[in-house]
This record gives structure tokens, C-alpha cells and sequence, in this order.
């Protein structure tokens, strides 16, 4: 279990959040180009610290203003895919999996096990030795994923997972994620702009404007919303 | 060189036609001869080096005692103060490329500033510090510790003077790695010195490799700061420029070999700094 309360000061307005999501639960988060879905993330996996607020996840507090606690984002445990996946590009596939497990000193035959057992599950046993650079979009998002599971994250944030895959095979890899998204039993926030990865993924949605949460409910809820501006042309399309 | 005439706005085909193409041969003329008289200028004394010399001279001259003793004090005085370079210049570029604290410009600029002060104010100024009467080194000289006119003295004007060279580069290198991939690091578990050690280095590499090779090309040509701070005795502090500019009154052969050992490190820097910033990621 996920709650989230965070107020960030940006460029335009001030993000001012509070949201929830229950184990096992993937809560998509939709909303116009820089209403602050992103930012949400980053403020979850510390990368960005909320200047005010709380973040709880099960029973460790990651962010607290009133309590001056701030979880730097390398104890968080929270697996993080970014849109272009940002997997390293001076490291082959089995490097970039391998790297979180060598940060956190665990014996090399662990890690070779751990990595290959990852690889495996993923489809990727083949490209072990590959550098990143030469893969497709598809490949190179479950690298990412791949990367992110093999630490047992306590929950995962997807930025955009889909945006970089193949128009033809974002079909195929959206089934995939969900699977790997249900089999993990972790909660999940997927930020996206595709109505198909919402009616897909999403046990529940969020739409996002100028930095507030605007609806939050049951995806055909909150996609019933016409009189709202995005969401008539997010689900009318 | 071949002109598109259909690209060209019709006005300007259609009154100066003839006068456009002539003058733009003449201008095409006028930089191919420009181009030509500065390449000629730059290259005819580096060859000469080599016209006034037989091979074997050259290699005659690579057996004298001071030919010699220059040759590897100023290989190991270079390498020396590369890496004292390196090893103070690489936090300091690090942060600066990535954090921003007051004062921070000010840093920036007196990291810079031995790249525009005359070697020879570098060197006066490094004796009136270091000096056996100097601010400084009044105090060491006390404990025994005396740095002006010895090899010690040889490294500090080479890493006065050839510290920018790399700084600036190792700087520019950090500020093109993707912060992308130090967030992505961090959400993994690495700390900021992982991150740093394993994905901003590792990605800023060839820059760093051509900074510190800069760095080092300037340190081996390092003349004025070095015979004013610690003076030209051969063996001791006598690195191959200041050995040309003794030999040079005496054994021309002998200045020519070191000038011709120069000319083929400095092609050598050159070529590898193309390479190392042609293959970065």
C-alpha cells in the first residue's frame, strides 16, 4: 500500500497531490502533457524531494515534511521505468540487470543466478551479452522491467511504458506487462497517454490537471466523465 | 561546389547571372589561396625541423647525457602532474558540472585563470608562494621542506598552468551525460558515489581521456613559469623545453632531436584526442 500527499512548487503551478494505491492494485495516471504525471513519479522515487507532504509505503515512511524524513531515492526499493527506459548505454543487457544487485554487494554467483533467472522470465536469455544500443523498443522495455523486478521493488512506476514499442507489437507488450505487472502482486502507477494502455491496465484511474487530481475512481467512471475537456478527447478517440 | 541555379531566388538569377558567378570564383580563389599561404605557414617550420637534420644526427643526438635526462624528466614531470591533474580536477569538475552553490562561478573562473596569465607572472607568482621566502613556503622551509628550484618545483608550474586544459574538458563531458541515467542509477540502489563511479565516469570517458591528454601535452611544453620557479638545472629541473632553449646556443643537433621528439608527441596528442572524442558514447 501506496499513500502519496505531496506539494512541489513548479515552473507554472504548484503540484499538490494525495493519492493511494492498495497492494496488488495498478493505478493508471492520465492527464494533458505537463499536468505533473511525471513529476509524481519522480517525487514518489525520490529522484525529486515535495516540499511538503508524507510518503508512505507499507510501513516505512519515505518522505515526511512535518518529520524532516527523507529517504534518499537508492533505499526507496521502488522499481522506476522511465519513458526511454534510460537502461545504461555503456553496459550490455546482462550488466544493466546485473547492476542494482552489484550496488547492493551480493555475491557474484548470486547475481549470475539472479540475472540469468530474470532474463529467462523475460525472453531475453538470448541477448545476455548484447549492448543495449542494438535492441529494439520492445527488447529494450523489458530490459528496463527486467532490471526493475530482479531487486523485488516493493511497488513499480511506469513512465510512458509503451511509448518507445513497435505500433505493432504495443499490443502483444501491453498483454505481456499486465501479466508480469499482476504476477509481481506489487501496486503500480503507469503514467500514460494511450487509452489502451488505461482500459488495460488500470484497476483504477486518476486523472491529472495543473498538479491536482481531478478524478480518481473505477476506470469506466472516471472515462464516463464527458463533460471534462481531456478526458472527451482521451476517451473519444 | 556544384550551385543549384533553381534554388536561388529568381531575382538574383535573373539580373546578376553572370556578374554573381564571377565574383563567387574570385571569392572561392581568394580563400583557397588564404587557406593555402596559412597551412604553408604553419607546417614549413615543423618540416624544416626535419630538413635541417640527417637521420643520423638524430639519432646520434638521442644518446646525449642531456638529450636524455631531459627526455625522461619531462615524460615523468608530465605524467606526475596529468595525475595530480586528474585526481583533484575530476570532483571538482563533477560537482560543478552538476550542482550549483553560490560561489560557483567564481570557482569556475579561477580554475580558468592559468590558461590566460602569461607563464612567466605563473611562475613569479608560484615563487613569491612557494619560494624559500614566500607566503608559504617560508613556513616549509622551517620543517625542512624546500620546493623552488627542485623537481617538485617542475610539477606545480605543470599542473598550475595544465589544469585547465582538463578541468574544463572533464567538466563539458559530465554536463553531456544524460542526468537521465544517474536518476535511473539511483532509483537501483546506487549511491552517489556509485553513481559517479560507474555510470557518470564510465559515460563521460573519452572526454576525460582527451582532457587529460590535453593536460598533459600542455605540461611537457611548459617553459616559462618552469625556468622561473624552478629553474634549468639538467637532470634536476631541465625538461625538454628549456633544454632546447640551452642546447640551442651550443649542440643545434641536440635542440632539433628534442624539438623533433616534441613534434611527433604533439601529433601523436592530436590524433588521439580525435579519436577518444569520435568514439564516445
Amino acid at each position: 500500500m501506496l499513500s502519496v500527499h505531496a506539494v512541489r512548487h513548479l515552473r507554472d503551478f504548484a503540484l499538490d497531490v494525495t493519492l493511494s494505491v492498495r497492494q496488488g492494485e495498478t493505478l493508471v495516471l492520465i492527464g494533458e502533457n505537463g499536468a505533473g504525471k511525471s513529476t509524481v513519479l519522480n517525487l514518489i522515487s525520490g529522484i525529486l524531494t515535495p516540499d511538503a507532504g508524507e510518503i508512505v509505503l507499507g510501513e516505512r515512511t519515505l518522505y515526511s515534511g512535518e518529520e524532516g524524513i527523507d529517504v534518499p531515492a537508492e533505499s526507496r526499493k521502488i522499481g522506476h521505468l522511465f519513458q526511454s527506459y534510460a537502461l545504461f548505454p555503456h553496459m550490455t543487457v546482462f550488466e544493466n540487470v546485473a547492476f542494482g544487485l552489484r550496488c547492493r554487494k551480493v555475491p557474484r554467483p548470486e547475481i549470475a543466478f539472479a540475472v540469468a533467472n530474470q532474463l529467462r522470465a523475460m525472453n531475453l536469455a538470448d541477448l545476455s551479452d548484447v549492448n543495449v544500443g542494438r535492441l529494439s523498443g520492445g527488447q529494450r522495455q523489458r530490459v528496463a522491467l527486467a532490471r526493475a523486478l530482479v531487486l523485488d521493488p516493493d511497488i513499480l512506476l511506469l513512465d510512458e511504458p509503451l511509448a518507445a514499442v513497435d505500433m505493432r507489437a504495443q499490443a502483444a507488450m501491453r498483454t505481456e506487462l499486465r501479466d508480469r505487472i499482476r504476477s509481481a502482486g506489487i501496486p503500480c502507477i503507469v503514467v500514460t497517454h494511450n487509452l489502451r494502455d488505461a482500459l488495460e491496465l488500470a484497476d483504477r484511474l486518476c486523472l491529472l490537471e495543473e498538479g491536482r487530481v481531478v478524478a480518481d475512481g473505477a476506470p469506466e467512471e472516471v472515462l464516463g466523465m464527458r463533460e471534462n475537456g481531456f478526458i472527451a478527447s482521451f476517451a473519444g478517440r | 561546389m556544384d550551385s543549384t541555379p533553381f534554388r536561388q531566388s529568381p531575382e538574383v538569377t535573373r539580373c546578376e547571372g553572370g556578374l554573381a558567378r564571377v565574383s563567387r570564383a574570385g571569392l572561392t580563389l581568394l580563400v583557397a589561396a588564404l587557406v593555402a599561404l596559412f597551412l604553408l605557414f604553419v607546417t614549413l617550420p615543423v618540416a624544416s625541423l626535419f630538413l635541417r637534420i640527417s637521420p643520423e644526427a638524430f639519432l646520434r643526438s638521442l644518446a646525449e647525457p642531456v638529450v636524455l635526462d631531459a627526455l625522461s624528466l619531462s615524460l615523468a614531470t608530465a605524467t606526475l602532474s596529468t595525475a595530480i591533474v586528474v585526481v583533484f580536477g575530476t570532483p571538482l569538475a563533477l560537482v560543478n558540472a552538476r550542482h550549483d552553490y553560490p560561489g560557483r562561478a567564481i570557482v569556475d573562473t579561477l580554475t580558468d585563470l592559468p590558461i590566460v596569465l602569461p607563464p612567466a607572472v605563473a611562475g613569479i607568482a608560484l615563487l613569491m608562494a612557494f619560494g624559500r621566502r614566500g607566503v608559504v613556503g617560508q613556513y616549509l622551509d622551517h620543517v625542512g621542506i624546500n620546493t623552488a628550484f627542485t623537481t617538485v618545483a617542475v610539477i606545480l608550474a605543470q599542473v598550475f598552468v595544465a589544469s585547465p586544459f582538463y578541468i574544463r574538458q572533464a567538466r563539458a563531458s559530465f554536463e553531456a551525460v544524460d542526468r537521465l541515467y544517474e536518476d535511473a542509477a539511483r532509483t537501483l540502489g546506487a549511491s552517489p558515489m556509485t553513481v559517479a563511479l560507474r555510470v557518470t565516469i564510465p559515460l563521460a570517458w573519452g572526454g576525460l581521456i582527451s582532457g587529460a591528454i590535453l593536460s598533459f601535452a600542455r605540461a611537457l611544453g611548459e617553459f616559462g613559469a618552469t625556468i622561473m620557479f624552478a629553474g634549468n638545472f639538467q637532470g634536476r629541473t631541465q625538461t625538454m623545453p628549456l633544454a632546447i632553449y640551452t642546447t640551442m646556443q651550443g649542440d643545434l643537433d641536440a635542440a632539433i632531436s628534442l624539438a623533433i621528439i616534441l613534434v611527433a608527441i604533439s601529433f601523436g596528442v592530436i590524433a588521439s584526442v580525435k579519436i577518444m572524442t569520435r568514439r564516445s558514447f
